[in-house]
């Protein structure tokens, strides 16, 4: 039965990780938003690894935060555990990663949005989109349901055409047998989008009582209190330990054994999975000599027996997977709750969206997460977030917003994605930052509550504490650096406990900081504070000093690619008309339509020729019409 | 694509009175400045623009006087490329242009692609529309044919190399990535500094072995390989003398490996000129003729570029015409000499075997037709017919200043290992070295470290 349904700003298909950063910015920045779902129940679920954060990822999560988003102040309300990673490494790839109590986790992020002024929760099935004139106006949900809105955003994750193989069995499916979505994917198709089929794995999950925990190696969190959300001032204190164990040879003998039986050498899968989580086969075939890998075994809430078998993710046969477990120490008796298993489904291929994830070929529409080819709750939930922003900015008639590369990581992957395409699902590596350095843990905030904030997503209560902050760090570092340090009997003590070489002559605060021995407590005992200065403060000062040298190295690039930024391609631009350039980079400029001269260098294909012949032919332009005019 | 600052000689490649070396940018004068040292030590950033300034030429390195030089200064925006413009008047020949080239290179400037300070001046709108195509044409053509000499450098002794230390590079990249983006996987062994400071002193080395191998380019340092050849008597030795006693010698005695070769460096117009076995010439000439057809073979086979030299007081004789057999297929000026005397050569037939190379009369004794020769060796140079070994003069520039550039970031990746920078930070420099190697054969793609990340490591949380 064909009926209206209702009139929004925007609607959001789908409430995983990126759909409900998007109905949530929506809704927050004040356009009128519905999201559907296929089942309320699956809200924000973790259908992989029960953890947030990481290398990159946990940037990721403190970026969305920074500008306003959910992901951070929600897995602060719902961790088991938490811990800083690679802090015995420079700042600026510190990661803070959380294991999740993915129930609890569900259960608050539907509660927020249950709560949000300006958000209608709805179960229900879209099929088809309502697009005019190339325009999405709406969707048209299994019921005949007609809801009409200025921008939409789909975030529909590994369901669509989705199938589950385990062994020999394939069947359609979305992830952990929910129902898959077939319509809409021949939709997609039918309004000309080029689709990709990708492969993602999760590994079994056996119960907690069922492991013998003193064959293993306890892995507790962090006991410093940790967050990822700046507004977080409560912390979990009661946290539970993951487990580590290893393969051993009879696992190895046992996957080689059965091989044949593994739908991803029979043939069977035909998806492109990810390099960077191999299936356990796959560990094996291509990295024989390794005598064993690492098993995490990771509990999956608080209210749960389920243990998360973490690094032993397979397509292979059920009771396979029982005869591999029981070759595992400490998981010889383990009872399998859930066998492990393959997925295969449709994603978008990304250089049909612009940089603000709106698609080319159907306009006021967005496509947001693992429908764009990425892997990770956190990659899913930053596009979600620009998406969301972008949708409601798009309906209220604002500018859109689009994240450089030297801004976040959420702007490097964007930026990937649009600009370069990808073969497998994408997953965010620090390495893929060239400006890492930049991009730190520690100063998300810094890079982007301004941004949050002009965007509506930041309250002026927060505003002012972080101009507080911005204010106290100026203010000390400055202090360091006039503050002379004099070579007493005592600061020659301090600084030879340390292992430092003696001061000659006096030195300035800023400049001992800076030597590799040298911390902020060494330097607060030789030139005192007047007042006290928090802990966040001390932290960007002494990292701003000590690492000056680099941070200005990459800021002067960053500054030549703004440069490159601030050349803009127009969006009508004709690549057929330009004589000179390669046939494979017009292919490629027509395909990406680059916005701006940086984008377009990013391009594999478009050669330096080519982008020269690129600014001679928009210098012309400019030319014609300035003489025109 | 990035406005930096380029440089590169200006004139006219050959010997004039005169060379120009042209910077343009916002780090020009700073550039000049470095290595400028002019009169009552004045410095080029005080002075008025458009101004010319009398000095020296020094290497900051080692404090040695390059050259003395008139440099003239102009500040944007009434300039050529609406840039800050630096040229650079040099006096000597081409070995003292190129030297404050590299200078300039080594101190910051990018060696300009062809035609790209009118690209420049185009873009910084100095040039009008109707020239626009002419730019187009010229930034395709030259990159076309960079391209194209690019190419066959891949298959040179230098990119193989520079493959090998990029790899080496590219493994401990790996290997530090992995150390971050993978914390808790065990098997993956820890990259300390001192294991980073033997694989970054390592390149670094390299990268000096290649400089010192690399420093003037091969014909720069080498010179074209050119042979005189011709039977007893014509005058191989007249030419010889002429040759040396006409153009500096640049360099002089560097015995050969055997024990009968000597080699000759003049400076033909700008052409460097490495003659072969000038004193075979010398002895044989002045003596007895022992020297027959196969040795002048052996001779051909060992040259860029040869002087075939007849008498044109005797008939061709069957001699002769093997040695046209001999050099086919080589780049060949043919040297009728002797024109002071009566003629017996039959010149159609020499035409006929020149096929189509260049014929020259001259008269050595008379100093007659030399200027001629000298001409159609320069010709023969620069309109590109002599193929000259596997490194050319113009993108081994670009290849020096790319490896000094790539040592210095080396070193300063050094410099931080040795402070106790984090590994995740000294790794900057080393990427940037990376990266730089990577220009020298054309290869940037960030990619490649990802693929090898997975394909070196066993990883997956």
């Amino acid at each position: 039965m064909e009926y209206h349904g209702g009139t929004y700003d925007v609607i959001v298909v789908g409430a995983g990780h990126a759909g409900c950063e998007a109905g949530l910015a929506a809704a927050r920045i004040g356009a009128k938003t519905l999201m559907i779902t296929l089942n309320l129940d699956m809200v924000a679920f973790m259908p992989c690894n029960p953890s947030i954060g990481g290398p990159a990822k946990g940037i990721v999560v403190r970026e969305i935060d920074a500008l306003g988003g959910e992901m951070a102040k929600n897995i602060d309300k719902t961790y088991i555990q938490m811990r800083m990673l690679n802090t015995g490494k420079g700042p600026a790839v510190r990661a803070l990663r959380a294991q999740a109590d993915k129930f609890l986790y569900q259960h608050e992020m539907k509660k927020t949005l249950e709560n949000e002024e300006n958000l209608t929760l709805l179960q229900g099935k879209v099929e088809r989109l309502i697009v005019e004139d190339g325009v999405c106006k709406g969707v048209i949900t299994h019921t005949g349901a007609h809801y009409y809105a200025k921008a939409v955003v789909i975030t529909t994750g590994t369901f669509l055409r989705g199938e589950i193989i385990i062994g020999d069995i394939k069947y359609s499916s979305g992830p952990n047998n929910q129902q898959p979505s077939i319509k809409l994917s021949e939709h997609l198709e039918e309004l000309g989008f080029e689709l990709v089929r990708f492969k993602t794995g999760t590994p079994p999950r056996v119960n907690s009582r069922s492991i013998d925990y003193s064959k293993t190696e306890i892995q507790p969190g962090d006991e410093v209190p940790r967050a990822f959300s700046y507004e977080t001032t409560e912390y979990i204190t009661d946290q539970l330990p993951c487990w580590l164990t290893y393969t051993t040879e009879a696992t190895h003998r046992m996957i080689d054994e059965n091989l044949h039986l593994s739908p991803m050498y029979s043939g069977m899968i035909k998806g492109t999975g990810p390099r960077y989580c191999p299936s356990i086969e796959d560990k094996i075939v291509r990295f024989h000599d390794k005598p064993r890998h690492q098993i995490f075994l990771e509990p999956e809430g608080r209210n749960t027996e389920e243990v998360y078998v973490q690094g032993l993710s397979t397509s292979l046969p059920e009771h396979i997977q029982r005869q591999i477990l029981a070759t595992i120490p400490g998981l010889e008796r383990a009872q399998l709750m859930r066998a492990g298993y393959a997925i295969e489904y449709d994603a978008v291929v990304p250089t049909q969206l612009w940089p603000t994830l709106e698609t080319k070929i159907v306009k006021h529409l967005y496509t947001a997460g693992q429908i764009n080819g990425t892997s990770g709750y956190e990659e899913a939930a930053g596009q979600g977030l620009i998406a969301g922003i972008n949708a409601a900015r798009k309906a209220l008639g604002k500018e859109e917003l689009i994240l450089s590369r030297s801004d976040a990581y959420i702007g490097v992957l964007i930026d990937d994605l649009v600009t370069k395409g990808t073969n497998e699902p994408y997953r965010l590596l620090t390495s893929r930052a060239e400006y890492r350095l930049l991009l730190r843990h520690d100063n998300a905030d810094l890079r982007l509550t301004d941004i949050g904030y002009k965007i509506g997503l930041i309250s002026d209560a927060r505003y002012e504490k972080f101009l507080a902050k911005k204010a106290a760090i100026e203010k000390e570092k400055k202090r360091l650096q006039t503050f002379i340090i004099k070579p007493t009997p005592q600061v020659q003590e301090v600084i030879r406990k340390a292992g430092g070489s003696e001061l000659k002559d006096g030195i300035r605060a800023a400049d001992l900081l800076r030597r590799p021995e040298m911390t902020y407590e060494h330097i607060q005992l030789l030139a005192p504070a007047e007042e006290d200065i928090p802990a966040d403060v001390i932290e960007q000062v002494e990292i701003q000093i000590k690492y000056e040298g680099y941070i200005e190295k990459s800021l002067q690039q960053v500054e030549r690619l703004k440069k490159m930024e601030n050349k803009k391609i127009p969006e009508d631009i004709d690549y057929d008309a330009i004589t000179g350039l390669a046939t494979e980079a017009r292919q490629k400029l027509k395909q990406v339509r680059p916005l701006s001269i940086a984008q377009a260098s990013r391009i594999s294909g478009v050669n330096p020729a080519d982008i020269s012949i690129l600014l001679v032919y928009l210098e012309q332009g400019r030319i014609a019409r300035v003489s025109n005019e | 694509m990035e406005f930096d600052t380029i440089a590169a000689i200006s004139t006219p490649m050959g010997e004039g009175a005169i060379a120009i070396v042209r910077l343009s940018g916002e780090k020009a004068i700073p550039i000049a400045d470095r290595i400028f040292k002019g009169v009552g030590g004045k410095q080029l950033k005080e002075v008025p623009s458009h101004t010319i300034h009398y000095g020296h030429i020094i290497d900051p390195a080692n404090g040695q006087t390059i050259e003395e030089v008139m440099v003239s200064v102009m500040k944007a925006p009434k300039t050529f490329t609406r840039e800050d413009v630096v040229e650079i008047n040099c006096h000597g020949g081409l070995m003292s242009v190129n030297r404050v080239l590299q200078l300039v290179l080594t101190n910051g400037a990018r060696l300009a692609e062809p035609g790209e300070f009118t690209k420049r001046a185009f873009l910084n709108g100095r040039i009008d529309l109707s020239q626009a195509e002419a730019v187009i044409d010229l930034i395709r053509a030259k990159t076309d044919r960079a391209m194209h000499v690019a190419l066959s450098q891949m298959e040179g002794r230098l990119s193989k190399m520079i493959r090998h230390l990029r790899q080496t590079i590219l493994e401990t990249l790996a290997h530090v990535e992995v150390n971050i983006d993978y914390p808790e996987y065990d098997d993956v062994e820890e990259m300390t500094h001192q294991l980073l400071r033997e694989k970054a002193t390592y390149v670094r080395e390299q990268i000096e072995r290649l400089l010192q191998t690399a420093q003037q380019g091969k014909i720069l340092r080498e010179g074209l390989a050119t042979a005189i050849i011709g039977r007893p008597n014509v005058g191989k030795s007249s030419l010889l003398n002429n040759l040396v006693h006409e153009n500096k010698a640049i360099v002089t005695d560097i015995p050969g490996t055997t024990r009968d070769v000597i080699e000759e460096y003049v400076n033909v117009r700008g052409v460097p000129l490495k003659l072969i076995d000038t004193a075979g010439i010398r002895e044989t000439e002045d003596i007895v003729e022992r020297i027959g057809v196969e040795r002048s073979k052996q001779m051909v086979k060992a040259a860029d570029l040869i002087l075939l030299v007849l008498n044109y007081n005797e008939p061709l004789t069957e001699e002769d015409e093997q040695l046209f057999a001999a050099v086919e297929g080589k780049e060949v000026i043919v040297i009728v000499n002797k024109t002071d005397l009566p003629q017996k050569i039959e010149m159609e037939r020499v035409r006929e075997l020149a096929a189509g190379r260049p014929v020259i009369t001259t008269s050595l004794l008379e100093e007659k037709g030399i200027d001629e020769l000298e001409e159609a060796i320069a010709r023969l140079f620069f309109t590109g017919g002599v193929e000259a070994g596997d490194l050319t003069y113009v993108s081994n520039s670009r290849h020096i200043a790319l490896l000094h550039q790539a040592k210095q970031a080396i070193e300063e990746a050094i410099t931080g290992i040795e402070a106790g920078v984090p590994i995740d930070i000294v790794q900057i420099d080393l990427t940037r070295s990376w990266e730089l190697l990577g220009e020298i054969i054309g290869d940037t793609v960030h990619e490649s470290l990802i693929d090898q990340l997975f394909s070196q490591f066993c990883l997956g949380k």
